[in-house]
């Protein structure tokens, strides 16, 4: 039974219609398998279609060729076992803390007492205990992410996708948010599909690294990351192991973001 | 030397000079706003008294005032005063009420249906592209002299400026936003009321403010068409009569109807969209 993968992208290609009405190619033959409790990262360049894998998962996305599973069944439409963190604020602005926490719960039929006392619980691990009654505009962008991390987790996600969900963040909140976010996950165990540009928050997080192609994305290489845990991402940057994995990865990718860059460059002129 | 050195700068001192001049600032608002209705009064009277202007056709502000006073205490010759105003209201707020409940409601159904939208989208921009107020004559004719033709004028009125802003704001909802809420287990009808019709509800409210007044020009070119009762209809008999000071009295009323209708309906959507950010004050 633990044979099972969470996730499992066969063979995938994806394909989708520009507005001017061509045909583009996101995904091509993408293979990736994520363990129950695995914390998988996917880097590439920008725009390579790195996206696009997560919304595979989600369901929102159907694949054109190839096959999704996750916990070992196809997809079909949006699995309530799926928790996903967005790259903008996904957060509602009209609700104040609590009531985006307890969103998720109130959708799914969860009686009201039982939800907010949930969202009380999850709003102090996340420290935003005093700010329940505040809304979005009132937070700074790092108590911002922590809400959209209790309003996921409070629906405790077998799977957690997660969409460059710090990049928008100043980097010593970042770092903050890297380990807040390692202890959450510690304690549920979700298996996460983290995607990133950053090489070294990929490497910081993760057990497994996936190196994308420059688009149409495919899966270039991965790399297991045997660093040990519990990490501090903070300090980890500068461990030995670290920096060697991060220079051989490095290494890896360079030559996709060249690909791209010099490609951008060219539309550009 | 004329640089003024403010030395003082901790926080009590910058928040009262910050109140100070805020409360001149909202001292010298006043006094302009009073000064230009002063200056505009004035030599609107003074001109009728020394007969620059005709004071039969252009009426004087103190003629205008006399015959309200007269209205107000003795009525018009077609009756109370408030009974016509009461009318006229009665009128408005049907068709503002039912005009932007039905507008919000087909917004938001069409926008969120992109079929049924490409499909209606011909028809209401037909509808829409006539001026309503050619409707009138059609209404009296269909729904005669009484309360309906004029509901019905100020409910096309209000209706489709209602509608086509229910239907972009919609259309404008934040696509994360969606794409959160469906994740988090929303259904459509919960994605419906708690994200779409939250997010177009600054579109709509936007749309309110313009159309209670729109309601109000339908009801008064209703009562001009044809009426027992109403504003509209004290300004047509006034015109009937030559009584330049009975018409300008009825827009006076109007204006004034209009303008407490804005404050009630800033006031509400205040209430409403109390999450909205505010800017903060350069204390400079």
């Amino acid at each position: 039974m633990t044979d099972t993968p969470a996730i499992e992208l066969r063979n995938v290609t994806r394909q989708f219609l520009s507005p001017d009405g061509r045909s583009l190619v996101a995904l091509r033959d993408f293979s990736m398998t994520v363990a129950k409790g695995e914390f998988a990262a996917v880097v590439g360049p920008t725009g390579c279609g790195k996206s696009t894998t997560l919304n595979l998962v989600t369901g929102l996305f159907k694949p054109s060729a190839g096959e999704v599973r996750v916990m070992g069944g196809p997809v079909t439409g949006i699995d309530k076992r799926i928790g996903f963190v967005f790259q903008t604020d996904a957060l509602f602005p009209w609700r104040n803390v609590i009531d985006n926490v307890v969103a998720g719960p109130l959708f799914r039929g969860v009686a009201k007492d039982k939800a907010y006392a949930d969202a009380r619980e999850w709003l102090a691990r996340v420290g935003l205990s005093k700010f329940e009654s505040l809304h979005p505009h009132q937070l700074s962008g790092g108590m911002r992410k922590r809400v959209a991390l209790a309003q996921t987790f409070i629906n405790k996600p077998e799977i957690l996708l997660m969409d460059e969900p710090f990049s928008a963040l100043d980097v010593q909140t970042r770092a903050t948010m890297h380990n807040e976010l390692l202890k959450l996950w510690q304690d549920n165990r979700a298996s996460v599909v983290f995607v990133t540009h950053d090489l070294e928050e990929a490497i910081a997080l993760a057990d497994k690294v996936y190196v994308l192609t420059a688009g149409p994305a495919t899966v270039k290489s991965v790399y297991e990351i045997k660093l040990p845990r519990p990490r501090n991402v903070a300090d980890i940057r500068y461990d030995k192991d670290f920096i060697a994995i991060s220079k051989q990865i490095w290494e890896d990718l360079k030559s996709e973001v060249q690909v791209a860059q010099s490609r951008q460059n060219k539309v550009a002129s | 030397m004329s640089t003024i050195i403010i030395d003082d700068n901790s926080a009590e001192a910058v928040e009262a000079r910050a109140k100070a001049m805020k409360s001149s600032y909202q001292f010298k608002v006043y006094f302009w706003r009073i000064f230009i209705l002063v200056l505009f009064l004035g030599s609107w009277e003074l001109a009728a008294r020394l007969g620059q202007i005709d004071p039969f056709r252009y009426a004087s502000p103190s003629a205008i005032w006399l015959r309200l006073i007269e209205w107000i205490t003795e009525g018009t010759s077609e009756g109370p005063l408030w009974y016509h105003l009461w009318v006229t209201m009665e009128e408005s707020l049907l068709g503002f009420f039912s005009g932007s409940i039905f507008g919000v409601i087909a917004g938001i159904a069409l926008g969120r249906n992109r079929l049924a939208a490409d499909v209606f989208a011909l028809y209401i921009k037909l509808i829409n592209s006539i001026p309503r107020v050619v409707l009138a004559p059609i209404f009296t004719v269909i729904f005669g002299l009484g309360l309906m033709s004029k509901v019905a004028l100020s409910f096309v009125m209000v209706f489709f400026v209602v509608f086509a802003n229910a239907f972009q704001g919609v259309r404008e909802a934040d696509k994360a936003m969606i794409a959160n809420a469906r994740i988090l287990g929303a259904s459509e009808s919960q994605l419906t009321r708690s994200v779409i019709i939250p997010s177009a509800m600054s579109w709509i409210f936007a749309s309110l403010h313009v159309s209670f007044g729109f309601a109000i020009i339908g009801a008064i070119v209703g009562e001009f068409v044809g009426a027992r009762y109403g504003i509209g209809l004290l300004i047509s008999i006034a015109k009937g009569t030559f009584d330049a000071a009975g018409m300008f009295a009825a827009i006076f009323i109007v204006m004034i109807v209009a303008l407490v209708a804005e404050y009630i309906m800033t006031a509400v959507e205040n209430r409403f969209a109390k999450w909205k950010p505010q800017a903060a004050v350069d204390t400079q």
